[in-house]
């Protein structure tokens, strides 16, 4: 129970010791240790906070880029767009003036056809008709075609306006041009002595009247003088059929539009 | 204190500063900012200064009576010379860090207050507590050998068990009494004038 005054000396100088002891190999390393990582931490964060900057600066610009590019690419698409659309209408109008182009020229064309067509009909009709009038002429009345035409021919000639004999004669007088007269057929020397007669004589003319075929007009006789023509043709009233005919079929086809 | 002082440089041997450390400076460094928690939140205001010295108090009371059990072991805590050598090493230590920390005539001028009249109080005071540091452990241990060692000759089973363990638990209770109560002068004596009106 007493203090052993040795003891005691010998436990405070030991105490002391250790304590110097683990100073020197626990509580120092130790301190030093924390002292030093919180150091690396503060440098580390110091760092880290820098490298956030420069990734922040990093990213703006890389935004700046991404909007720069973005609103270009939006540029170039609304540029884009607009050429397309102008091509679209460029090539548009193109396709229908080509459009418009083919369809005229199908029209003429089968306008052409439908002319030819015609003219065909015409000249087989005409000939048919006047074939048929001949027969009928010679079987019933005993007369030639021929001779009718000449004779209505020359009736023509005398029932000609004043005028216009006056006007011709004229004409014919200061060119000097022979008169002409056209058949479609070549004419007996009876009828044609005769036209010859009544034109000297209606127009005053002692020379020659050159006498040509013209197979266009069909059956029928005309006597051509300076540009001035008196005619008789069976061509005429086929003519005036066609254009019944065609009068008829433009009211067909209003019924059809319609 | 050949294992403390071995140990601890085996353990301090490979330190690293760097985020990953090993298991041993773990816990080591898990000790010492223990500590130093402890004794900033006592009130000192610069622990690590003081670490060395409370730190080891500690340390050697807590080791000594971890190895009761060891069987056949005696305590040095339950030594009155060896509680006395600590307690004087306290009786020493405050006025010392005192002195160091506020001067030898601002130390001094700490036993006049408040008046004159406390002079012998605050020096009976200073031994007293020096005294009851000294007897408070060295009887709190003596008596926990003592009762291990009655229960032994009565039950020797079971109880010295129980009482062993009790015995750990109160060593450790002691020496983190010793501790703070040592800290508690330190930071009363070393406290300035600016921090006493705060």
């Amino acid at each position: 129970m007493l203090i052993d005054w040795f003891t005691l000396i010998a436990q405070l100088v030991n105490f002391l010791i250790l304590a110097w002891l683990l100073k020197r190999f626990l509580y120092h390393p130790i301190v030093a240790a924390l002292d030093a990582r919180e150091k690396k931490i503060a440098s580390e964060l110091q760092h880290a906070t820098m490298v956030e900057d420069e990734a922040k600066k990093s990213m703006s610009e890389l935004k700046q880029k991404h909007d720069a590019l973005d609103k270009q690419r939006t540029q170039i698409m609304q540029q884009a767009a607009k050429e397309a659309d102008e091509k679209k209408a460029k090539l548009f109008i193109e396709a229908h003036q080509e459009y418009e182009t083919l369809r005229a020229r199908l029209k003429e064309s089968l306008h052409n056809e439908q002319k030819n067509l015609q003219q065909e009909i015409i000249d087989r009709i005409t000939s048919e008709v006047f074939s048929i009038a001949e027969k009928v002429l010679a079987e019933l009345a005993d007369l030639s075609l021929e001779d009718r035409i000449v004779k209505v021919f020359c009736e023509r000639l005398q029932n000609t306006a004043k005028s216009d004999i006056t006007a011709m004669t004229g004409l014919f007088h200061q060119s000097n041009h022979p008169p002409i007269i056209r058949s479609a057929y070549t004419l007996t020397s009876e009828n044609c002595e005769r036209v010859k007669k009544n034109v000297m004589e209606l127009f005053g003319i002692d020379s020659d009247i050159v006498v040509e075929i013209d197979t266009n007009l069909i059956s029928g006789i005309e006597l051509s003088m300076n540009g001035y023509s008196i005619k008789w043709n069976i061509k005429a009233y086929l003519e005036e059929l066609n254009v019944t005919n065609e009068a008829a079929s433009r009211q067909g086809e209003e019924r059809g539009g319609a | 204190m050949l294992i403390l002082a071995g140990g601890s440089a085996l353990m301090t041997r490979k330190l690293s500063p760097s985020i990953h450390i090993s298991r041993w400076q773990s816990f080591l460094e898990i000790l010492v900012t223990f500590f130093l928690k402890q004794f900033e939140e006592v009130g000192l205001r610069n622990p690590a200064r003081y670490l060395p010295y409370l730190a080891t108090l500690f340390l050697f009371i807590a080791i000594a009576n971890l190895c009761t059990v060891i069987p056949g072991y005696e305590p040095p805590t339950g030594s009155l010379s060896t509680t006395a050598a600590l307690a004087l090493s306290v009786f020493i230590a405050v006025p010392l860090y005192g002195i160091i920390e506020r001067g030898l005539g601002d130390y001094l001028q700490s036993y006049l207050k408040p008046t004159v009249i406390m002079l012998p109080f605050n020096i009976i005071s200073e031994l007293s507590r020096t005294l009851a540091l000294a007897v408070r452990l060295f009887g709190n241990m003596m008596s926990g050998a003592m009762i291990i060692a009655i229960l032994l000759t009565i039950a020797p089973l079971v109880f010295p068990v129980l009482m062993s363990i009790l015995g750990l638990l109160t060593g450790m209770v002691q020496a983190y009494i010793f501790t703070i109560q040592a800290t508690v002068y330190i930071a009363a004596v070393t406290r300035t004038k600016s921090e006493e009106a705060v």
